[in-house]
């Protein structure tokens, strides 16, 4: 793959579930480094688009090219990490340990068996050090802070070292001061370690500070581009209205 | 305890007991933990099913049952899949047919095999050099398995989309689980009973789950309670005459309730399951 490739490549891409339309001809590229806030109201389909890109789904029609190989033939599933929707409303009884869940993120890169030696170890607090949660390793995941929860679960999605990382809604249900620290971190690992973020969300905070690409949609794409043409576009002033300037105001 | 271990059948007895309950143990954390408990007691149903239809065809019950076992299990993850059924209503209609088909062929062959009485309440004191065999290599062929698939399963349980994506083939793991929880209900048949097979999967993974910090914890927690309810079990038949089986369950129906009790306990002691609000 050439460095000037999109790293993913969405082309005419459409589902429909029950007859219903869910996404109707979506294309887009995401490029090395760009950090994407996927936003659109309840039931535009950003989810299930995520779940195309990311294989669970099959498409109705069109194609995902991901890190230079079709979807459906992708191999190199330890370059994407991915931090699902419901990771915020786990189950908090599940005897699972912090070192646990993050060791589950090596899985994509092992062959079987994939019994776990002294260098996934040392990936494992590696990860957890980035998340500047190592502290708390041993401890079982449902004792932990919805805040500190989703930093395993990013641990877990990174330990591999990906090319791209995909969030869905991953600060749902977590309060406005550790909202701020975790996109802080996303931030981080976006402009300094040179990671690809495509995130899910419905917190506009994040868009005025963090992104550099905006895709808006509602079945259909509405919008795909850089933080300032979005914020440019009437079509967008007209849609956010009184959030605008809370949108757009680089602070 | 000489006196216990010189008796040939107490020494068969102990040996089955115990494969059979750690590896029910061992899958039992993986069953409940994925909301699939009742998988076991609809298997061991089926097996019933499958006895009957072994004992009427005058063929060895063992393999037959294990076949209708394996095929059931299958049978219910397709229901789940194609009819859209939830999970225990899958269970409950393949159960209640294999438990259907053995009264029917029970009630054809005329009588109330006495064989039959053995597979529903266990007969572990009576297993013969064989059948120690057939349910220690099944038992140390389905722990070989699973760890094996350790990382997978253990993935599949706690998040399976996030297996997916990871790569890992969740229908077929789900298959492979179904088939392990087939052939141990089969071979724990002997031990504790077609009716209480069930018990030895769901109770010490339940009891486990009330202390263990760690998935690696809740499968040792779940192993040592489920062997030592069925020592406990085996002791109290040779010394006190009491059946098997019944005091097997029992003893781990305690344990599981002593547990559920400190819970509180050892929650103060900062090494409970504590309860996020």
């Amino acid at each position: 793959m050439d460095r000037s490739d999109p790293l993913i490549s969405v082309e005419n891409l459409s589902f429909q579930i029950n007859g219903l339309e869910v996404l109707r001809n979506i294309s887009f590229a995401i490029s090395p480094g760009d950090f994407v806030a996927l936003i659109g109201p309840n039931g535009s389909g950003k989810t299930t688009l995520i779940r195309i890109i990311l294989g669970i789904l099959k498409p109705t029609g069109g194609r995902v090219v991901i890190l230079g190989e079709e979807m459906n033939e992708f191999s190199q599933r330890g370059r994407i990490g991915y931090v699902p929707q419901k990771a915020t409303h786990m189950d908090p009884y599940f005897p699972a340990s912090v070192r646990e869940v993050v060791a589950m993120g090596l899985l994509s890169q092992k062959r079987f068996p994939r019994f776990l030696n002294r260098q996934d170890e040392a990936l494992i607090d590696g990860a957890l050090e980035q998340v500047d949660m190592k502290a708390l390793k041993s401890r079982r995941i449902g004792e932990l802070s919805g805040g500190q929860q989703q930093r395993v679960f990013i641990a877990r999605a990174i330990v591999n070292g990906p090319d791209v990382l995909f969030l869905d809604e991953p600060t749902a249900g977590v309060d406005a001061e550790t909202q701020a620290h975790f996109y802080e971190m996303l931030a981080a690992l976006n402009q300094e370690k040179g990671l690809t973020i495509v995130l899910i969300t419905h917190d506009i905070g994040v868009i005025s500070k963090h992104v550099n690409k905006v895709a808006c949609l509602n079945q259909r794409l509405f919008f795909h581009g850089t933080h300032e043409d979005f914020c440019n576009s009437s079509m967008v002033q007209e849609l956010l209205k009184g959030e605008h300037h809370l949108v757009c105001h680089r602070h | 305890m000489e006196d216990f271990l010189s008796y040939g059948f107490m020494q068969r007895a102990f040996l089955a007991g115990v494969g059979v309950s750690v590896t029910c143990a061992v899958l039992g954390v993986f069953l409940v933990l994925k909301k699939d408990a009742m998988i076991g007691h609809g298997l061991s149903h089926v097996t019933f099913g499958g006895v009957a239809l072994g004992l009427v065809l005058y063929v060895a019950p063992l393999p037959v049952a294990l076949g209708v076992a394996i095929l059931s299990a299958l049978g219910i993850l397709k229901l789940k899949e194609r009819a859209g059924l939830y999970g225990d209503t899958a269970i409950g209609i393949i159960s209640s047919l294999g438990m259907a088909l053995g009264i029917f062929l029970v009630s054809l062959a005329g009588s109330f095999n006495l064989d039959l009485f053995g597979y529903l309440f266990g007969s572990v004191l009576a297993i013969d050099a064989g059948e120690v065999w057939v349910a220690f290599l099944l038992a140390l062929a389905v722990l070989i398995t699973v760890a094996f698939f350790y990382q997978d399963f253990f993935f599949l349980t706690f998040d399976p989309e996030s297996a997916r994506v990871s790569g890992v083939r969740v229908r077929r793991l789900d298959a492979l689980l179904a088939v392990l929880t087939a052939v141990t209900v089969v071979m724990g048949m002997k031990v504790v009973g077609i009716l209480l097979i069930s018990a030895l999967l769901i109770i010490p993974a339940a009891a486990a789950l009330q202390i263990a910090g760690s998935f690696k914890q809740a499968l040792v927690f779940s192993a040592v309670l489920a062997v030592i309810s069925t020592v406990s079990g085996l002791l109290a038949a040779f010394f006190f005459d009491w059946p098997p089986s019944g005091t097997i369950v029992l003893v781990s129906g305690i344990l599981f309730l002593l547990l559920f009790a400190a819970r509180p306990w050892l929650k103060r002691q900062g090494t409970g399951r504590r309860f996020q609000p």
